[in-house]
């Protein structure tokens, strides 16, 4: 149960937080030029791996907003935490 | 006082005298006792049976890795509780208690039968045998296994105990108060740091409280009394919480911990007063310092499991803390000095002790002092069996050979009426690697010990590998300087005296003249695997350790191997012939001890399970007499039967009145969404199907909304309010992740777009009125208002007032009938609805509940998300093309419709079924299949919704059917168990197809 920086609120408990998934997956702007491979690629590739990677989280039982997060997998340390839009930090 | 009471301590007030019940036995223990050290001042040391082959076993240790004596306490009462541990029950007055995995006793046990066909149950035999034939498992192995290997019996009724759930914080947490807790929690507070202790006995100081031995001093004094000293003044200490019967659950990430405090289980049943029994904690500590200690090998030999046969350090404990000696002619087996106290307590005591030590020599002084008292000891020997059936009365044993691979020279027998053995000391490293923490082997003494890399908590004491007091005390002190920054402490210049040890010899598996597959040496005792079974594991191809656990379920009971682990590893590594440091660790997860169910769900029960939400017409409702149905969080109205009319009957009735007169329906749970900001139509573009940018001000639409990946996710109608702003609404269900998903899109993905999203389910109640009769009802409510088709037209809202309160009408339906909508402040709902009861009345208006909401929407083949949709259905599935707009560029969902396998022919689509027989009303979730010929036979689909339709008089239903869109009218079949009932694929839509009563 980690403990989580919301860059809004601040160190919350993990419970009030939600994962979305692999961050910087961005949605195409023209669907309709993809073709299935591509989309798919979009639609269901998610990298998962176990390391260092690039999460949404959303604050869900706090300020609601959505946000990213830099988590090693293997040990649940957390890197950096940045508002959406924000560059991922390079390391 | 009985014969194996042999000595006073302070810790067992042999003033008072508690009577308890095991077996169905009455015995007498006294105040300070815990059920087990109670048994054995009995002489009771068989206490419950092995779990495979009934073998009987006894008291084994005096902590939590115990794996014999397992109880079942208090049965036939509510608070009967299986799986207890009798070396971790505090006596108390009336407990009664049972051994487990035994029957019909524990002294004649029909299961022991096992133990004679033993040669016949090797690792993996359940895997193996009870394969074949298929047709026996259900009928007789299973039932044979549970009987055989049930591990104790639930309570059959509710928990009456209170169960409490505490969130703490503290700069520093110390798990453990043995010595090195003593003192890591005697510095941190001193230093002005919050700390807690957390202890799982009701006393501090380990071990070293009943440790008063020559060789054993703290700055002159006895260990034991320079602890009790310690304990004292940490007692006194104001930054200090000590929490004693408090044991650690869990070591999670970020320094998160969950321990059980036990309150009131160590108290006689009727002084519980329903106060609360155990509380968990959940812990955010700054910094953790793990003392947890370690635990005593046993050593694996040939019948290393009979009554009698106990942990070296445990004897000490039962003879120097509780004053019972568990024998009176007593032999240690042992291959290192610790065992040589338990020899020097014995002998201070006059009761006689030999020692059996399969190292070549010690002259340490611990041993010196042993000799020196007339103890007798084998060097170089071990044991190669052992006799006794309830318990042990002798011992066979032989020299070892010079490399230890081998036994040599003659047998020789020893009586004894109990064995104490031990094979070394085990950290205690549970809760370093639960929190992630690595480990690492130490070759000498065949340990693993922490490697610390997280800043935030260390490990000290012999939990650490430190065993000898005079490291354990300095180097704790000088480890917990380091981590909490204090530069000196009272610790600095305690002089220590020991005995050092000076030898050591490790043999995971001692050798035998009789062959390896005659021996029965014992490494998991509660799960009865064997030394043979680990490396037929091995012959038979299993490398990981992880698998070689699971095949041979060893470390897999309810003690987790905490006895067992090493040596399995050991043994592993022996016969594989690689060093043991490679093979690496089992996982230890949580619990380290089994928590109860109560304490995990603590308040969390009866009505405070959940939330439940209710609408504000809510007492009306059960004034009425309706039935309720769960949907999401809330309550809605089933149905509301009238005297003890059935569901079917209330339902029949309430549907042919709404469409025959007026029905009215608390709609007040769909989720509501207010949708405000200059990008609000764009938005709603983007998120439905279908085309809102052209809707009008005061005009509603219904929206099909997707997830990316086509299929249907949500539905319901949204109202234009104003210029940038819509009012949404949504399945009651999916009212919360339609919110989360729409706020992920806007800050996600188009947070260009000025859109504001606000929940509003609460803030209205919804009265939904519906029948060729609502209209009038609607003019009496709101008699200023013109309701006529061309004022007040389907699909548009407008603004009312009812005195002078304002409320939104949509005149919107669901059922296909002429329908409003009145929404109003949530505070009003009830007066609204009462007000809309009482002018209906003339026209008999009908309140309906969900059901027959579904029965009026299926009858118009309306379908509802979740149950005609399961999260792979298109639109175009569903027959819904009409609803895809084919002009916008994108909105969520659009490509996917499109992919080769959405455009799929043969796909699932929705179709409508009719019975050949027009009473016979299929099951929701029935198999559809065209050809019963052809095996096997295919399932082409599935009733999704069924009902008997009172207003066509025959029974409908909604299906998914492969390829249902070219089937119509084809006959199909639905087999049920038994019967198969003849369908016809119809059009889903069944009633009034030409939409005429929506405006009647
Ligand atoms: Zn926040």
């Amino acid at each position: 149960m980690f403990l989580i920086n919301c860059p809004y609120c601040g160190e919350r408990d993990q419970s009030e937080f939600s994962c979305g998934g692999e961050a910087h997956i961005v949605r195409p702007k023209q669907p309709t030029e993809l073709s299935d491979d591509q989309w798919a690629e979009y639609l269901f590739m998610r990298k998962n791996i176990k390391g260092v990677q690039f999460e949404r989280w959303n604050h869900a039982h706090g300020c609601r907003k959505w946000f990213n997060m830099v988590r090693d997998t293997s040990n649940d340390k957390i890197h950096a935490v940045y508002k959406m839009g924000e560059k991922p930090p390079v390391e | 006082m009985t014969k194996y009471r042999v000595n006073k301590t302070k810790h067992v007030d042999q003033t008072k005298t508690v009577s308890f019940n095991f077996d169905g036995k009455s015995y007498h223990g006294f105040d300070g006792d815990t059920l087990a050290s109670a048994l054995l001042s009995n002489g009771v040391h068989l206490v419950g049976r092995s779990f495979k082959y009934h073998r009987p076993r006894g008291i084994m240790s005096s902590g939590s890795e115990e794996p014999n004596a397992i109880c079942q306490i208090n049965e036939d009462t509510d608070l009967t509780e299986p799986n207890v541990r009798a070396t971790e029950i505090e006596l108390y007055e009336g407990l009664k208690s049972s051994s487990q995995n035994c029957w019909p006793s524990v002294n004649f046990d029909i299961g022991g039968i096992n133990n004679f066909i033993s040669p016949f149950i090797p690792a993996g035999f359940y895997y193996k045998t009870f394969m074949w034939p298929k047709s026996f498992w259900k009928k007789i192995y299973e039932p044979l296994i549970r009987w055989s290997a049930g591990l104790g019996k639930s309570p059959t009724k509710p928990d009456p105990e209170l169960y409490d759930h505490k969130h703490v914080h503290c700069d520093v947490l110390i798990i453990g108060g043995g010595i090195s807790g003593i003192i890591a929690s005697k510095i941190a507070a001193k230093n002005n740091l919050k700390t807690i202790l957390i202890e799982d006995k009701n006393i501090l100081g380990g071990s070293t409280i009943f440790q008063k031995n020559e060789n054993y001093k703290i700055n002159d004094k006895y260990s034991s009394e320079w602890i009790d000293e310690e304990i004292a003044e940490l007692k006194k200490l104001d930054n200090l919480t000590i929490k004693t019967r408090t044991s650690l659950a869990a070591y999670h990430s970020y320094n998160y911990l969950l321990a059980k405090e036990n309150i009131s289980d160590h108290l006689p049943l009727d002084k519980r007063n329903g106060d609360i029994r155990q509380r968990l904690w959940k812990i955010r500590a700054d910094k953790v310092i793990v003392a947890t200690g370690a635990i005593e090998r046993p050593l694996v030999f040939n019948n290393n499991d009979r009554p009698g046969i106990m942990l070296a350090n445990s004897v000490k404990k039962y003879l120097d803390f509780y004053g019972v000696s568990c024998g009176f002619n007593n032999v240690i087996f042992t291959n290192n000095d610790s065992a040589y106290e338990t020899a020097v307590s014995f002998k201070e005591k006059g009761i006689s002790v030999e020692i059996i030590d399969i190292r070549k020599k010690s002259n340490s002084k611990i041993v010196k002092n042993a000799e020196k008292l007339g103890v007798k000891i084998y060097w170089n020997s071990t044991i190669v069996n052992t006799f006794g059936h309830r318990k042990i009365n002798s011992i066979e044993i032989m020299n070892l050979s010079e490399d230890g691979s081998n036994v040599v020279g003659d047998k020789n027998r020893i009586n004894c009426d109990c064995l104490a053995v031990s094979g070394g000391w085990t950290p205690m490293v549970h809760m370093h690697t639960q929190s992630g923490g690595k480990l690492d082997f130490r070759e000498n003494d065949q340990i693993f010990i922490p490697t610390e890399i997280d800043k935030n908590h260390i490990n000290v004491g012999s939990c650490n590998g430190d065993f000898e007091l005079e490291e354990i005390i300095n180097n704790t002190n000088k480890k917990v300087k380091n981590f909490l920054k204090v530069s000196e402490t009272e610790f600095d210049n305690t002089s220590v005296l020991n005995s050092k040890e000076l030898d050591k010899r490790n043999i995971w598996l001692l050798p035998n003249y009789i062959s390896e597959g005659k021996c029965k040496s014992f490494i998991d005792f509660q799960n009865d695997s064997t030394a043979k079974d680990i490396k037929l594991a091995l012959r038979e191809g299993f490398k990981s350790i992880e698998h070689v656990k699971r095949y041979t379920t060893t470390g897999m009971a309810t003690d987790q191997g905490k006895l067992s682990n090493m040596h399995a590893l050991g043994i592993i590594a022996d016969t594989a012939g690689v060093k043991m440091g490679t093979l690496g660790i089992t996982t230890f997860r949580p619990p380290f001890t089994p928590l109860t169910f109560g304490s995990i769900v603590g308040r969390s029960v009866g009505k405070f399970f959940d939330i439940i939400r209710k609408t504000s017409i809510h007492e009306w409702h059960i004034q009425n007499n309706a039935k309720f149905e769960n949907v999401g969080q809330w309550k809605r109205p089933w149905y509301y039967p009238i005297n003890d009319e059935s569901l079917h009957d209330a339902v029949q009735r309430e549907s042919k009145a709404a469409r025959d007169s007026a029905g009215i329906l608390d709609a007040s749970t769909l989720g509501k969404i207010d949708i405000q900001g200059t990008d609000a139509s764009e938005f709603l573009n983007r998120v439905y199907t279908n085309t809102w940018s052209k809707l009008g001000i005061g005009k509603c639409r219904y929206g099909l909304m997707l997830n990316e990946d086509g299929m249907v996710y949500d539905d319901g109608v949204t109202t234009r309010l104003g210029e940038n702003h819509y009012l949404m609404t949504t399945t009651t269900g999916g009212a919360a992740n339609v919110l989360s998903k729409l706020e992920d899109y806007l800050q996600t993905e188009w947070p260009e777009l000025d859109v504001y999203l606000t929940s509003v389910t609460d803030h209205y109640s919804t009265a939904s009125i519906c029948g060729p009769n609502s209209k009038k009802i609607l003019t009496k409510i709101f008699p200023d208002k013109d309701f006529s088709d061309d004022a007040f037209p389907h699909m548009s809202y407008q603004n009312a007032k009812i005195d002078k309160i304002s409320c939104r009408i949509m005149r919107i339906s669901f059922t296909g009938e002429l329908s409003y909508e009145i929404n109003i402040e949530s505070k009003y709902g009830k007066s609204l609805w009462e007000k809309c009861i009482e002018v209906g009345k003339e026209f008999k208006i009908t309140p309906y509940g969900t059901e027959t909401m579904h029965l009026l929407r299926a009858e118009k083949g309306f379908i509802i998300v979740g149950q005609d949709t399961d999260g792979t259905m298109t639109p175009i599935d569903l027959q819904m093309d009409w609803i895809v707009s084919k002009k916008k560029y994108d909105f969520i969902g659009k490509r996917s419709l499109y992919r080769s396998d959405t455009i799929r022919e043969n796909r699932k689509q929705l179709v409508g079924l009719l019975t050949d027989d027009p009473n016979e009303v299929l099951e929701e979730g029935a198999q559809i299949v065209s050809d019963m010929k052809k095996k096997p036979i295919e399932m082409i689909g599935h009733v999704t919704s069924s009902y008997f339709s009172p207003n066509l008089n025959k029974s409908i239903a909604l299906a998914v059917v492969k390829n249902g869109k070219k089937m119509s009218g084809q006959k199909l079949i639905v087999p049920m168990e038994n019967k198969n009932i003849n369908v016809t694929v119809s059009e889903s839509v069944f009633l009034d197809k030409e939409n005429k009563r929506i405006n009647a």
